[in-house]
């Protein structure tokens, strides 16, 4: 079994290697952006295909002033924010949660939101507010938790939400004339609570192949021929090949559960502005869990990191190399933009795995 | 961040929960995204969640997942 593995990897390399064609993949998924950099199959690629990142990182899309906004809360008596590791040190405009960690402020990393629940129930003294960050595969989660919390009565809990959608931002890319992306390699989790059919709608509309992949070495290779004979064959429509996890309908239960609690807000990316319709609030029936009314959180404006290009980088415009702070004043110790922040920022991926050439 | 990991469903208990083995530790998840799985099947874990049930067939005919799988067959 492992030689058929193996040669089979090895026929996929050999018909991406032997293409002519000019062509920009993108994939749209910080743990793609690993995967490729870490197996090395950015190196492998002939220089004609060009893998480029998009803003599939929710770390990295997240707006400096949504941060902000983040870190007054936190700095107010009585409040305990819970969140993913991944947030604590995306920079605000002057401090990130680390920092206000580190000054005395209660900032706990959380695996589960469910985990957000255990504590609000341990410590009823304090308001505890989970920072919801993601898109369609987490925010299924969060929304259960949220549905449990009202189930149970637990009224010192309350979600800060930041979760995005994928599909409508990459109709962002996908129109906009400045960004060069003949393909998608898209998702693999994100349409196993999707299903195809936001992707399929974007294929035909835009007409790009869209490719739904898996997140082994062997699944981004076979994603990628994939995309290239749609290409060839003049072809845009969208294919499944992380087929032993994504259904073609998708998660029914989640997409439910994403539809009770939550509907579609305005939300701003960082690289992307404000864009309608791509965050998720929750509805009215929650709104007494929403933080960001709870506690009167206020819009921060963005202010632009002099230098910074993660805006460029994730729609692709630029590679990472080709940012000026790059590797001097911006490394994944005192990262400056977002992108090297999380470890699954194509900065920061760049960093560790793909050498500036000469 | 949209990272997930295989286990396999060990025992299903109340209030959606489920016990899973991960790589041989035992944890509990919830299952409230996927209740109709059943005992021994596997499932997709994210953020303490299964969030989708993997399709074991097409795993071990695709052969990707084969390595991950097999370590759970003992």
């Amino acid at each position: 079994m492992k030689n058929d593995h193996k040669s089979y990897m090895q026929q996929l390399l050999q018909e991406i290697q032997a293409e002519t064609m000019e062509a920009s993949l993108m994939e749209v998924c910080g743990t793609h952006t690993m995967a490729i950099a870490r197996s090395g199959i950015r190196s492998l690629v002939p220089p004609n295909l060009k893998l480029l990142s998009g803003p599939g990182c929710p770390v990295c899309v997240t707006a400096q002033g949504d941060i902000d906004g983040v870190i007054e809360l936190v700095r107010e008596p009585g409040i305990t924010l819970l969140t993913f590791g991944d947030m604590m040190r995306v920079p605000g405009t002057e401090s990130s949660l680390q920092e206000e960690r580190s000054k005395g402020a209660d900032i706990r990393v959380v695996y589960s939101p469910l985990d957000a629940l255990t504590a609000a129930k341990s410590m009823p003294d304090r308001e505890v507010v989970f920072l919801g960050i993601g898109f369609e595969t987490t925010a299924p989660a969060v929304a259960i938790t949220v549905e449990e919390a009202m189930e149970n009565g637990i009224h010192n809990f309350s979600l800060f939400s930041l979760h995005k959608l994928v599909p409508p931002a990459l109709e962002i890319i996908f129109s906009d004339p400045n960004i060069n992306v003949d393909g998608l390699i898209c998702p693999g989790h994100v349409a196993a609570v999707t299903g195809v059919e936001p992707y399929r709608l974007l294929a035909e509309k835009y007409g790009k192949p869209c490719v739904i992949t898996g997140f082994e070495a062997m699944d981004i290779l076979e994603g990628v021929v994939m995309l290239l004979r749609q290409l060839h064959q003049d072809k845009a429509t969208v294919e499944i090949q992380y087929r032993r996890v994504v259904k073609k309908e998708g998660n029914l239960v989640a997409q439910a559960t994403l539809k009770r609690v939550f509907q579609a807000t305005e939300a701003r990316w960082r690289g992307l502005s404000s864009i309608p319709g791509t965050g998720l609030k929750l509805r009215p029936a929650y709104e007494e869990m929403d933080a960001r009314k709870k506690f009167g959180v206020r819009e921060i404006e963005d202010v632009p990191i002099k230098g910074c290009a993660c805006g460029e980088v994730l729609t692709g415009k630029i590679t990472p190399h080709d940012c000026a702070l790059f590797g001097k004043g911006c490394t994944p110790l005192r990262p400056i933009g977002p992108c090297m922040v999380s470890q699954e920022g194509a900065c920061a991926a760049y960093y560790r795995y793909t050498p500036l050439r000469d | 961040m949209c990272l997930g990991v295989p286990g396999k469903i060990l025992q299903i208990m109340e209030h959606g929960v489920a016990r899973v083995d991960v790589d041989g530790n035992q944890t509990d998840i919830s299952i409230k995204l996927t209740p109709e799985v059943e005992l021994g099947q596997f499932v997709l874990i994210h953020a303490g969640f299964a969030m989708e049930i993997i399709d074991q067939e097409v795993a071990e005919e695709t052969m990707y997942l084969l390595k991950e799988l097999l370590q759970y067959e003992e």
